[in-house]
Formats: structure tokens, sequence, C-alpha cells
């Protein structure tokens, strides 16, 4: 496989800093220590104790955190055709702002990425105005409609990062088939949306005792494990791989696992909400709480988390899916199915699930990085000399709320609006820029 | 002329909050339960006097907000509104802005505008009358919404349950039919668990919602069970499920002869309940319908005078001495 190419903004000089005295986490280069790192012109070039600034810039980093900075192998723009919700410039400014130094779009977008012409002038908004690296999916099948591959090998030749139908599953498993077969050609991974069509039906929220009792139609897991199981079989018979996105049944992990343990190199991620949230949140009827795939029971809780710790899942994703107000305040059946997630993903994470115990720091930095790096074939962000710089600084004690007014992305459509979360990247360097930039810590 | 019988904030008993809407059986404990049956039966008594006009709710404003048909719902509240000489609008989503495309929250921004007291809104979908409580000052009262819940129908019910068998604690009542689709068979579980009856719920796999069990209910799909009860409340069979592609049962003709209230399948002096419309001949047998021990029409009845208690309830913060009111216009 070849690396998935991404695009940034053209014409902005590589920055020059040091970040003096954090405490330096990169658990794939075996580093963890307080220390100085320099970057000479958007390069690392020097590790170690009281190190010249040889007249760069300095920042405090004492008591902060130095990691490699994040990778978002799922995320909306909404471009082309919903530069309401957001844009190329907006989403990779949130992005930022979250830590993330670099971000794979989504093609279920109007029209679908599913052309070099479409494909082209998406890596022209991006070489003008992406302030962090993005990459962009385009569609396996035209029009995500999975009757006939899209021109994969002009895509891939395009720029295409990968190629998924997000949104929607490839229902017919002879096509999958296929697509499986011809991309090889094209040394770009394939990354699924699971469901099965006439399982998950018109369902509003995951199946079961809440669904029940709010009496909204149900989307049962089997819904999501029976297409991976299907599809892994047929990735174990044409001896590739496949990405699957977006996990949030217990009996998808299990499925998962399974067909690692069989020998597929499938990889796996699962987004904050279905790692924080359960079903029982749906009971608020706030629209901000339906997603596709639904949140779903806490066995199914904490079958990711168990798969994010022993590593069948290696992958954060935050799906943000950007929504205009207006469709989201609407009963919940009528409301669009997404929530944004990349300027609270690592926060949310650190305090719900490093703060309490439940998976350590390191783990939850490698599964935001270096995992879904290697799961869609990116560069690996990592903290060396002659690396460049991709970092993010992490204040780990500072609580701040969520608020409507706080996005940078251009929809607010979060299910943390409202809550005090802990833990903010105060400085994101993403190949070597500074894209953003909280200044030094409020003393 | 009598005064207004609202009842001031410092009349109100201590330490229990203002109950704005009546969106969910869940907003109530079993003590506003037992108040609202109680100011239902009080309304009870003062209609069956000639003149049947209370002035209590005199000079306020209910606008009843339907985007679903509806016979007796609309015409319970509207009548109970009446009664208590509020002055009451309807409006149906035919024919209205809604036809248009507006959105509901405009819609209830805009009827909002005229300073209504109470909507009283009926929606296809779960939530909108929360949804509607964010854009008003009006106590919103949930008339039906989707499948998710009915209160009203909920509290008529049990007010038919008592009345007609003294007592709810203890009672067992066997709900028969399409649970998957109703709101009526989610708030009555919900209520009745709550004032201490139990439930047993019958009907098809295919209709019967997965984990249902955890509201606390018994299920089964033996129509022989209803015999243990003693209210068999019958549910609507909904003709647009069985439609070619929905496919939740064979034919209706099986599940008549699967799940049928028959006179065969009921012990003599077994209450039958439905919260109409019915389909005679499809979920209940004509002869069920027409017995001596169909509730069907108290129903109704109790529909008005439950749906006056809660509209006084709401509008006079809590608990109130009804008997004075009754007496303004004695």
């Amino acid at each position: 496989m070849s690396e998935a190419p991404l695009f940034v903004r053209q014409g902005v000089a590589p920055d020059s800093v040091v970040i003096r005295g954090a405490r330096v986490v990169d658990s794939v280069e075996g580093v963890d220590q307080v220390m100085d790192v320099r970057v000479d012109g958007g390069v690392i070039a020097e590790l170690g104790e009281r190190i010249s600034a040889i007249g760069h810039r300095e920042v405090d980093g004492a008591g902060l955190t130095l990691a490699p900075a994040f990778v978002d192998p799922h995320v909306h723009l909404r471009v082309p055709g919903r530069e309401d919700e957001e844009t190329v410039a907006s989403g990779s400014a949130a992005a930022a702002a979250g830590g993330f130094c670099a971000i794979l779009a989504m093609p279920n977008t109007d029209p679908v990425v599913d052309s070099a012409a479409v494909l082209g002038a998406l890596v022209e908004q991006a070489l003008n105005d992406a302030v962090i690296p993005v990459g962009f999916m385009a569609s396996i099948t035209k029009g995500l409609r999975g009757e006939e591959l899209a021109e994969l090998a002009e895509l891939a030749a395009t720029g295409a990062a990968a190629f998924t139908d997000d949104g929607r599953p490839v229902v017919s498993a002879g096509m999958l088939r296929r697509a499986l077969q011809y991309a090889a050609v094209t040394g770009r991974r394939i990354a699924l949306h699971e469901e099965e069509p006439t399982l998950s039906g018109k369902g509003q929220m995951h199946e079961g005792a809440v669904s029940a009792e709010l009496g909204f139609t149900g989307w049962p897991s089997i819904g999501e494990s029976v297409m991976i199981a299907r599809d892994l079989a047929i990735c174990a018979y044409e001896g590739t791989t496949v990405h699957i996105q977006h996990i949030s049944a217990w009996e998808s992990v299990a499925e998962l696992r399974r067909w690692q343990e069989l020998g597929v190199a499938a990889t796996g991620e699962a987004s904050p909400h279905h790692l924080v949230l359960t079903d029982e949140a749906v009971r608020s009827l706030d629209s901000n709480m339906k997603m596709n795939p639904p949140l779903r029971a806490e066995r199914d809780r904490q079958a990711l988390i168990e798969g994010l710790k022993d590593g069948t899942l290696s992958c954060v994703a935050t799906d943000h899916a950007p929504h205009a107000r207006h469709e989201k305040e609407a009963p919940f059946e009528e409301a669009p199915f997404g929530v944004t997630g990349l300027e609270t993903a690592f926060a949310v994470l650190y305090t719900k699930l490093v703060l309490p115990g439940i998976i350590p720091l390191e783990l939850l930095l490698e599964r935001m990085c270096q995992g879904p790096a290697l799961a869609l074939g990116m560069a690996v962000p990592r903290i060396a000399v002659g690396a460049p710089a991709n970092l993010v600084l992490l204040d780990l004690e500072a609580r701040w709320q969520v608020t409507e007014a706080g996005f940078r992305s251009k929809s607010a459509n979060s299910w943390l609006l409202g809550e005090t979360l802990q833990g903010q990247p105060r400085l994101t360097i993403a190949v070597g820029r500074v894209a953003h930039d909280l200044g030094a810590v409020p003393a | 002329m009598a005064e207004l019988h609202v009842m001031r904030d410092d009349q109100r008993p201590p330490g229990k909050p203002v109950r704005r809407h009546l969106l969910s059986i869940g907003d109530l404990d079993r003590d506003d339960v037992e108040r609202l049956l109680a100011t239902a039966q009080s309304f009870g008594k003062a209609l069956e006097r000639e003149v049947k006009k209370l002035p209590t709710l005199r000079g306020r404003t209910i606008i009843n907000l339907f985007y679903e048909s509806s016979t007796r719902t609309s015409s319970s509240f509207e009548l109970a509104a009446k009664r208590l000489s509020a002055d009451t609008m309807s409006i149906k989503s035919s024919g209205s802005s809604v036809d248009k495309g507006e959105s509901l929250k405009d819609t209830a921004l805009t009827l909002s505008a005229y300073d209504p007291d109470v909507i009283v809104i009926r929606h296809p979908q779960i939530g909108a009358p929360q949804l509607v409580t964010r854009f008003t000052d009006a106590h919103v009262v949930n008339a039906g919404d989707g499948k998710h819940q009915h209160p009203t129908q909920a509290l008529l019910d049990l007010y038919t349950m008592q009345e007609e068998l003294g007592r709810l604690e203890g009672l067992h009542v066997a709900i028969v039919g399409d649970v998957l689709h109703s709101r009526v068979a989610r708030s009555n579980i919900q209520a009745l668990i709550m004032v201490g009856a139990s439930v047993t719920l019958v009907g098809p796999p295919s209709l019967m919602p997965r984990g249902i069990e955890a509201m606390g209910c018994e299920v089964t799909h033996d129509i022989a069970a209803i015999a243990h009860a003693d209210v068999v409340y019958v549910l609507r069979m909904q003709k647009e499920r069985m439609e070619a592609g929905s496919a939740f049962l064979p034919s209706l003709r099986e599940y008549t002869a699967m799940w049928g209230v028959t006179p065969e399948r009921l012990r003599p002096g077994q209450k039958v309940m439905h919260p109409g419309p019915m389909n005679r001949g499809v979920e209940i047998d004509a002869r069920v319908a027409d017995s001596s021990d169909s509730l069907v029409e108290r129903q109704v009845r109790s529909g008005l005078v439950v749906r006056m208690a809660v509209l006084y309830d709401l509008l006079t913060h809590g608990p109130v001495a009804i008997p004075s009111a009754v007496q303004e216009v004695a």
C-alpha cells in the first residue's frame, strides 16, 4: 500500500519554535520524559535538556504534555454542497483546535466525491484553505448507490486518500468483493460503513429496553455485526483487508477480533460518543444524541473500551458530523444523524476514560495518532529528530466548558454542550506550522 | 360572579416544584396521579348538575394543535376547556402554515405570540411536545407523540378502572395486541405499574418491542393468558402495519384467529377496554365491544373529566380545593 496523500494550504512558511520543559510522550518512539524540543523550519531538530533556542520563539511547556499530534480518520467536512455547515477552512481549524495534525474527509457530499472533477476541486480548496493537512476519501461506488464502481484508479491518481461509501453500506456482497479486488491496483485502503439495511431499517436508536420504552424504531446491534462478519469473510477469501468505520456493538468487536485472530489484518475505529455514552442518553430526546450508528447499551460501550485496550480497535475516530442548527432543532425522528466531535474528542476521552483510570493516557494518545495513521496508510506523526513537527501541547489540568460560541466549526451540534471537560490542546503544530495556539497558560 | 380560583404561589404546599407540563406519565408521581384522579372525580360530580359549565379557567386561553387526525382526544380537550370556561382555539396541520412547510419551532413561536396558557399538542413524532416547551411560556400537554406517550389516555384509563373496579392497587391488566406501535400501551404500562397494578402484555412476537419487560411487565404470546386478568385492554390493530413490505404479520385474518378478543376467550365479569377507534372483527369481536363488560364508552366520558382535571391542575399549580370551585357554581 502506498501512503495516503494529504493536502494543506500552500505558501505558508514553516515555524521555528522551542517548547521548554514539557513532559514529552511518544510511546511508539519510547519517549517519556521532561525535556525541551526544538523545531527548526518545521522539522524536529533537537530533543534534550536546556537546549539552545537559537533565537526561536520559546514556549513554556512546564506542567504540560507534548505528544505527537492526533490523526482523525473520519470527518465530514460537508464540502461540496453544505458550506453553511462546514468548509475545509472551518473544519481544519476545528481540527487544529482539537489537537489534530491530519484528518480524512468523507465523500458523502453533494455531489458525491466519486469523480476526478469533484475530487480535484476539493484538493484545490485544501491547497488554498486547509490549516492542517486534509485527505479526501472518495466513494467506492458511483453516487454511493452501491451499483457501479467509481473510477478508483483515476481517483487515486487525483489524490484520493482511501475509499468509502460512508453513510451507507455496500449492500451487495458481490459489489464489495469487486471493490476489494479492484482497489488493490490503487494502493489505497477501503473503509466500510457497516449496516445491513433490512435490519437497521428506519431505526432511530439502539434497539433495547430504552427504545422499547420511548417507542423509537430500533436499530439492532446485529444490523452492524452481521455485515462485518460478511465483509471480513470476503476479505479473508480475497486475502485483503479493510478498515471498519465507527464500530458500535459488542458483537461487532467480537467479530473483528475473531477475524483478526484468523489472520485478516482488518482495523477498526470507535467514536468518542460511543465510548462515553449509552442509549440511556436518548431519554433526553435531544437530537444531539442522534447518531448513526446509534448510541448502544452499556455492554456495547464496555466492549468498545475493551477493544480499544486490547488493540482490536486501533483508532479513535470522531465521525465529526456538522449539521445546521435548524435541522437539529426538530423532533428527534426528523433530525439528521450525527454530531460534531473534533474540538472535544481528546478532552472528553481524557475526562471520561483517562481520569477515572479506565485507560491510561499513553493508550489514548496512541489510539488518536499512530493507530489511525497506520490503519489508513498515513505518515505516522512522531517525536524524533529529523521528523516533521506534528505536535500537540496538552494542558491536562485545564477545565473548560463546551459552549456553542466556543467552536471553530461552523456547526454546534455537539453532544457535550454545557459540559465541563478537563484537558485542552494549547498548541498544535501540523507539518511544521503552528496551526492552533492559545498562548501561555493563564497564571 | 365567582372569582378565578387560581392558587397563588404562597398557597402551594411547600417542597413541591411547580409542574409546568404534562409530557409523559414519567413526569408524574403517584401522589400527582391520585390528586388528578380525585380532581377528575370532583368534576364528574359537577357535570351531573344541570348547568355543566364551571367558571374556573375563565380568561385563560388553550390552544389545541393537532398534527394528526383525532376525534376523541381533540374533541375531549376542546370540551374540557369549554366546560372550564377557557377560550379555546383548535389548529389542525392541514390547511395551516404547516402545509406550507413551517417548522414546529416556528409554529410554536407564532402561537406563543398570543400568550396562550396551555398548548395541547398531538404530533406524529416522538418528542415534539418537548421541543415545543423550548419555544413557549405556555404549559404544554402531550396529546400523543408518535409511538412514545399519550399520558391523558393513561390517566383516563386509570380513572375508568378505579371508578368501575373500585381500586387500582393489585389490579391485573392484560394489554393485548400491537404494543410495538402503541403510545397508549407505553403510557398505560408506566401508569399502571406506578399505581401498583400488574401488567401482562399479550401479542405476536413481531409486534412486541424487544426489552419491554424492563418496564416491569410480563410478556406472553399466548392469548389464553388474558383469562387471569381483571381488565383486558385491547389495542387498535393498525391496518397500515400489515401492508406489503412492513410484514409484521402474515395477515389480519391470522392475527384475529390468534389474538382477537372474543367472548370465548373471556371469563364472565372481566372488563374490556379499548382506546378507540375500534376495528370490530379484527382485534375485538363485536359481541365483546357491545357487551355490558365493555368500558369503551365509559373511557370516553372519563376522558372529558380527566382532561378537565389536567388543565385545571396545570393552571392552578397543583392541589386545590375542588369542592369550593364546584360550590361557586352551585
